[in-house]
């Protein structure tokens, strides 16, 4: 406004201020744009997703910081599964798939074609809603993602193994019955050994789909738990239909209604003080 | 009140019947091995085990049948086996719903109840004469594994569909490629169901006589297979033929031989029950 003010009454002098104002501006934008993209680990961009008439998600963006710990929550139906899987790339197995938009992970979209379905796979691990691990011993169940990398060095799997067990604070539990049944763990043993089996993958993304929907309160805290701990080194998305868990453990959420993102924020904010009315019935239990 | 005597009068009399229906397929079958045991059991010796089948009913044996029921069956596993898993896995893991594939389901599902006789005669022009391979023991062979193709392909697809698709993802969302959630995953969690379709279908092959009659299996062979091209003999076709014959003696020969068969037969499903409940086992 005051820019225009004063061209009227000198309007050359101005016009090149002006200029000159909108470059430095559109230099700094480049700036930050660069640093925004060099501090989210997972960018996605006017996502679309259909089976096949059905649209499951609705034009969603979304920045996820490194090392954060994002909750999608919504009821049943609201696309928060489908939107989780579209970043190992899960949803390509289902039938009539198909989605447009831009998933970025570390700068590579992972939707271009001749990207590595698998090597995406060990870089974005996945936990999933009932724990499902192999009818394998506990050993052969961590060494798997190991194994099927062709890695052949024993001493180097066993150490994985144990790393990524005491990671998924397990190792005390198993630790002398290795080579015993994984079926034989009870529930929640069985779900913080599929998380070490994900983690001896060592990816740096750990997505989570109702981790703890299958077990009992007292699994549920340890894993939660464990969750936090392992923040530091994943950048962690969990979705959950329980409303405490999301605000006990993450720091970011995102809120999902019928295939759209309603609201995205700090769990803090979303939870005491939402900005859509949509969310604030959500949360506190009016619908869903 | 009286409605409910009613009704448990009605649900014992169903009771009742139930047990009867059972009751008369067993009987059946008792009242069958029952006689044949009766008949065939003081035939069975060393000498009736290891003798070539003769004119003389007493000094007939059944060596050149075992052997070649046992040789067919082992070239019938080493072609129908890799053909019908193989097959059952592309169709279960790899084939994209679609017109196509249904219409190949369907027509699968029926060539497993098409009648043996007219494998017999796809048998006979293929192998036996478009290939040339004559009434061998090769052409027989593959026509029992024509035949039970269907059986096998299925019980793979069964065994396969029943692997939780949980296991699955689980080894995709490690990294896994198709081929080694396949081979690491699928196969061994459906191997026992495999494995007892496998030896089903086996046992199926085992008693066909009809499409080996049509494919020129012999009654009288003296000499057991040494290779691929010889003419054979198969413990049915034995049993057939002595049938047939008029004198006593052949007809207690006939009944040894078949006590011979059940007992192979129920030696391949003992051995499949108890690789299944060993698997299960396993995977618990």
């Amino acid at each position: 406004m005051e820019l225009q003010f004063i061209s009227e009454t000198n309007g050359k002098k101005n016009y090149n201020n002006k200029t000159m104002d909108v470059m430095t501006k559109k230099n700094i934008d480049i700036q930050t744009e660069a640093l925004v993209v060099e501090k989210y680990k997972l960018h996605a961009k006017n996502v679309n997703v259909f089976y096949d008439d059905f649209q499951a998600i609705k034009n969603i963006s979304m920045n996820i910081k490194p090392n954060s710990i994002t909750s999608f929550i919504g009821p049943s139906g609201c696309g928060k599964s489908t939107f989780l899987r579209l970043f190992n790339r899960m949803n390509d197995y289902v039938e009539g798939f198909k989605m447009d938009g831009r998933i970025v992970i570390d700068d590579a979209n992972i939707y271009k074609k001749g990207i590595m379905v698998e090597q995406l796979r060990k870089e974005v691990g996945m936990v999933f809603q009932k724990p499902n691990p192999f009818p394998k011993s506990i050993y052969d169940n961590v060494a798997y993602g190991l194994t099927i990398q062709g890695i052949k060095d024993k001493k180097l799997i066993d150490q994985r193994v144990e790393k990524a067990l005491k990671q998924a604070d397990l190792w005390n539990e198993v630790k002398d019955k290795l080579k015993k049944s994984a079926l034989a763990l009870s529930g929640g043993q069985q779900q913080r050994l599929c998380i070490a089996r994900t983690l001896a993958v060592e990816p740096s993304i750990l997505l989570m789909d109702e981790p703890t929907s299958a077990l009992d309160p007292i699994s549920t805290a340890k894993i939660e738990e464990l969750i936090h701990h392992l923040k530091e080194e994943y950048t962690i998305i969990i979705v959950t239909h329980n409303m405490q868990q999301a605000s006990r453990i993450s720091d970011y959420t995102a809120f999902f209604y019928l295939g759209e993102l309603i609201e995205f924020d700090k769990t803090k904010k979303i939870f005491t003080n939402p900005e859509k009315k949509q969310t604030e019935n959500y949360i506190t239990g009016r619908f869903g | 009140m009286n409605n409910l005597r009613k009704n448990k009068l009605k649900d014992q009399a169903f009771k009742i019947l139930g047990v009867l229906f059972t009751m008369f397929g067993i009987l059946m079958l008792v009242i069958l091995i029952y006689n044949i045991f009766k008949i065939g059991l003081t035939r069975i010796n060393w000498s009736f085990l290891t003798s070539l089948p003769s004119r003389k009913p007493e000094s007939a044996g059944i060596y050149t049948a075992i052997i070649g029921t046992l040789d067919l069956m082992l070239l019938t596993i080493i072609f129908a086996i890799p053909i019908g898993v193989g097959a059952g896995i592309y169709l279960e893991e790899y084939t994209k719903k679609s017109k196509w594939s249904s219409l190949l389901e369907i027509n699968i599902s029926n060539l497993a109840g098409v009648p043996s006789i007219i494998y017999g005669l796809l048998g006979l022009g293929v192998f036996v004469r478009f290939f040339g391979f004559g009434g061998s023991i090769l052409s027989g062979a593959l026509t029992l594994s024509l035949l039970i193709l269907p059986i096998i392909i299925v019980a793979t697809r069964e065994a396969i569909k029943a692997v939780p698709s949980s296991l699955k993802e689980a080894s995709f969302a490690l990294g896994a490629s198709k081929w080694q959630t396949i081979s690491n995953v699928v196969l061994p969690s459906s191997f026992g169901g495999i494995l007892t379709g496998i030896i089903l279908s086996l046992s199926r092959a085992i008693g066909e006589t009809a499409p080996l009659i049509v494919v020129g299996a012999m009654a009288y062979v003296p000499f057991v297979p040494k290779s691929l091209f010889d003419t054979f003999s198969v413990l049915p076709m034995q049993i057939f033929n002595w049938t047939t014959r008029p004198q006593q003696g052949f007809a207690i020969a006939a009944s040894g031989a078949i006590i011979i068969l059940l007992l192979i037969t129920f030696i391949m499903n003992g051995i499949a029950v108890y690789f299944r409940n060993k698997w299960q086992k396993k995977l618990q």
